[in-house]
């Protein structure tokens, strides 16, 4: 049976063959998959820049094998915006996590957005600092334990959630605007499609393409993967809801 | 009536043993063993090899894209 007529998935040849250093079942190593795989089927690979955040996802560039930037913390959508501008034949995007995009890099990514940069913007938002030990981010839920948060996030103390998703979908110069997930095969083939779309839209010179992934973090959450799929359910999706703010 | 069969080869070296395929595979064909890889992590495996439909849930999902699938249709 193993032959390759019979082959039906198999690795991308776009990512590289070092094994990922993201903690086992992270999120972000999927949608690194993703955005290899949606690059691959596009035929991109030589048109394609990165541009690789501070956090956990820093060594974006070992995996994908694209050319790649690597910004100062937060600063990746400025970094975009001098690439797009310079090559605008070629697909721009970034990859950010939540303390890079939502805390440090707020006024990056609002701005580019509002100028409407052709660029994407790929946003893991797991509700936590993963890297630096499990610290409270802009986005961690109400009542949260995190490193910095011992007794659970506190209103009057931390105040409240950033929802950055619903603040950049108000923006006129965003066209495509969506929250989206990767704990099942359905979610993951619903992610694929919405990285492909923005990926699109880049070159439909539409305006900035903006796409969540809430993720899991199960070393900063200390649970295991799959019971960390399950508090992502139970406790992430009814604060950040899925699917597409902004379609046009 | 034609039967859709398949399976899966898993790089033992490279899955961490996070056990989100598990989850994901509707005939509970794989599971983490007691065998343990270089880096000690109690890899895949496939429990079931006859119940493998191929349908590629296990690959989808794996964060470090470390499942190969194949699928053959079998005529009886």
């Amino acid at each position: 049976m193993i032959k390759p007529e019979n082959l039906v998935y198999s690795r991308t040849k776009v990512l590289t063959d070092n094994i990922m250093h993201y903690c086992p079942g992270c999120s972000h190593g999927t949608v690194h998959k993703l955005i290899a795989e949606v690059i691959d089927e596009m035929g991109i690979q030589d048109k394609t820049i990165g541009v690789s955040p501070v956090g956990c996802g820093v060594f974006a560039y070992n995996y994908i094998d694209i050319d790649w930037l690597e910004a100062a913390h937060g600063r990746a959508p400025a970094l975009a915006t001098a690439a797009k501008r310079l090559n605008p034949d070629k697909y721009v995007f970034t990859y950010q996590g939540d303390g890079d995009l939502a805390s440090i890099g707020t006024a990056e990514i609002m701005h580019a957005c509002n100028r409407g940069e052709n660029i994407v913007v790929i946003f893991i938002n797991n509700a936590i600092y993963g890297m630096t030990g499990g610290q409270m981010a802009p986005t961690t839920l109400i009542g949260q334990v995190t490193a910095t948060t011992p007794h659970g996030r506190n209103v009057e103390l931390n105040g409240y959630p950033l929802k950055i998703t619903e603040l950049i979908a108000q923006l006129p110069g965003t066209c495509y605007v969506t929250r989206q997930t990767v704990y099942n095969p359905l979610t993951v083939r619903k992610t694929k499609r919405a990285i492909r779309k923005a990926f699109e839209n880049s070159m439909l010179k539409k305006g900035t393409s903006f796409v969540e992934v809430v993720g899991t973090c199960s070393s900063g959450w200390k649970l295991t993967p799959v019971a960390a799929n399950q508090w992502m359910i139970d406790n992430m999706f009814p604060e950040y809801p899925l699917g597409d703010m902004k379609d046009k | 009536m034609a039967k859709i069969k398949g399976t899966i080869v898993v790089d033992i070296e490279q899955c961490k043993g996070c056990g989100v395929c598990v989850t994901s595979c509707p005939t509970k064909t794989i599971a983490l063993g007691r065998d343990v890889n270089g880096k000690g992590y109690n890899y895949m495996q496939m429990v079931n090899p006859e119940s493998c439909t191929g349908c590629t849930n296990c690959a989808t999902v794996c964060p470090d894209t470390v499942i190969t699938v194949y699928r053959v249709k079998v005529e009886e």
